[in-house]
């Protein structure tokens, strides 16, 4: 006796025997994702002293998800070509343009042609957007946590959630070394909470992100619970995925974007 | 080709090993899961090969390791574009699992399962034949949870999102099926060389 007699029938997709912890969110189109668009930058704005954000006029965008990234890629004159991964910053909207937001990454050849040598008017490759795990379209509850420049895909949730004034709660804890070094700082309201590990200003404490930043937010569980989304530094995301946990939060509802 | 103006990038390195659009990483190992990592003990870890064989079989981290030991030293690729050289892993070559459970002749694809509920699909000869292990130690250590341990599949010659962590088992079909990155618009076999990263590619 075999369990080759039993088979599963072709029609019927395996299934393994846990439900995987992150199941895919929004089908991704083959064509967009195999496609390279050239991408012109329009716009440069300084976030911090080690980030900026880019608006890249992209005429044949197809659209994207908040969450979703593309791959960006430089080619030199002798053909060389490096290529890199960049979570979207800008809500989804028919303006034609996108926004990265970079981190000038030390010793970083791609970074480091954004920062130092790019201006408007020059023209890179994009294709995406890609992966639907970490994308949100603005359907569940969402607890969003970032360190550094990993807040870029959640603040393209945050913009979303306010430009089309949708109702589902949603919540940012994010954490920056210092006052200067928060990315979007201007941008934030009343969802939003800053955690500070280095310096903080006047009356707000400096530390680690904590049991204590994340067990308030469990605390008020919106019906049908949080969809948590978790973004940054390997060790970061190590670090809030335990907390989340900890405090409570299904492992099957945490979705990571880890930097790399 | 659509030059970037000003755009050098790093200096040439002469290095055959390296697949195109691929940089060397260095010492870094960046980790990439999606989910949160597992907490699993070796006594809680199996692994267990079924579908189209002759004598489905599950194996516990004492039975595993009861097998021939198995070494690989080499590259490894991951499809958002650092490559890592020279690494070692040690464990078992999945043709020994393999020659347990017999596959049936018909049998063409496997869907790797880990413990955490994560997929990934393969053609059964990129399986076989020496070229994928059950690896639980790295360096003559063994393998830390955020890259796969207790035990990982490792799969070199494929992207890395091939090689699932916290592997748990194989299912053997007579089809392909698309796991989860796969799934998400990546691409069905993920060889490096040919750079197949996405769906299309």
């Amino acid at each position: 006796m075999t369990e080759a007699l039993g088979r599963t029938p072709a029609s019927e997709a395996f299934t393994p025997p846990t439900r995987f912890a992150v199941p895919g969110r929004i089908p991704v189109s083959d064509r967009v994702a195999s496609v390279w668009q050239t991408a012109t930058i329009t716009e440069i704005r300084r976030e911090t002293p080690h980030a900026a954000t880019f608006r890249l006029a992209v005429p044949a965008w197809a659209g994207h998800l908040p969450g979703q990234h593309l791959m960006l890629r430089l080619t030199a004159e002798d053909g060389y070509v490096a290529q890199r991964h960049y979570s979207i910053a800008s809500a989804p909207d028919d303006s034609g343009h996108i926004e990265l937001t970079l981190d000038h990454v030390e010793g970083g050849e791609v970074s480091g042609w954004f920062h130092t040598t790019a201006q408007p008017g020059d023209t890179v490759e994009v294709r995406g957007p890609l992966s639907g795990f970490f994308a949100w379209p603005g359907d569940r509850p969402a607890l969003l946590i970032g360190a550094g420049s990993g807040v870029v895909p959640l603040m393209s949730m945050v913009r979303h959630h306010r430009a089309r004034g949708l109702d589902v709660p949603l919540r940012l804890l994010v954490s920056a070394r210092t006052p200067e070094e928060l990315i979007y700082a201007r941008e934030y309201g009343a969802e939003t909470t800053p955690v500070f590990t280095r310096s903080a200003p006047e009356g707000v404490p400096v530390g680690r992100m904590a049991a204590a930043h994340v067990a308030p937010l469990l605390a008020q569980r919106p019906p049908g619970g949080w969809e948590a989304y978790v973004c940054g530094s390997n060790g970061f995301a190590e670090h809030a995925s335990r907390l989340l946990v900890a405090a409570g939060q299904p492992v099957d509802r945490i979705r990571i974007e880890r930097f790399g | 080709m659509n030059v970037t103006r000003g755009f050098t990038g790093r200096p040439r390195a002469e290095n055959a090993g390296l697949p195109p659009g691929q940089y060397d990483a260095g010492d870094d190992w960046p980790v990439l899961s999606a989910e949160v990592t597992p907490e699993l003990t070796p006594a809680e870890w199996s692994f267990r090969v079924d579908g189209l064989v002759a004598e489905p079989r599950t194996w516990t981290w004492e039975e595993a390791h009861r097998l021939p030991a198995s070494a690989y030293e080499g590259d490894i690729h991951c499809v958002t574009s650092w490559s890592k050289f020279g690494v070692r892993f040690g464990g078992v070559s999945l043709d020994a699992f393999l020659s347990v459970v017999r596959p049936h002749v018909s049998a063409t694809h496997a869907v790797a399962y880990s413990h955490t509920g994560y997929t990934t699909n393969l053609p059964l000869a990129d399986l076989t034949g020496g070229r994928a292990w059950i690896a639980w130690e790295y360096d003559g250590e063994p393998l830390a949870a955020e890259h796969g341990g207790p035990a990982r599949l490792l799969v070199p010659h494929l992207y890395f999102w091939k090689s699932a962590k916290w592997i748990a088992g194989l299912r053997i079909l007579d089809h392909d099926e698309p796991g989860f990155w796969e799934q998400n618009g990546y691409h069905a076999r993920g060889n490096p060389w040919e750079e197949q990263r996405y769906s299309g590619d």
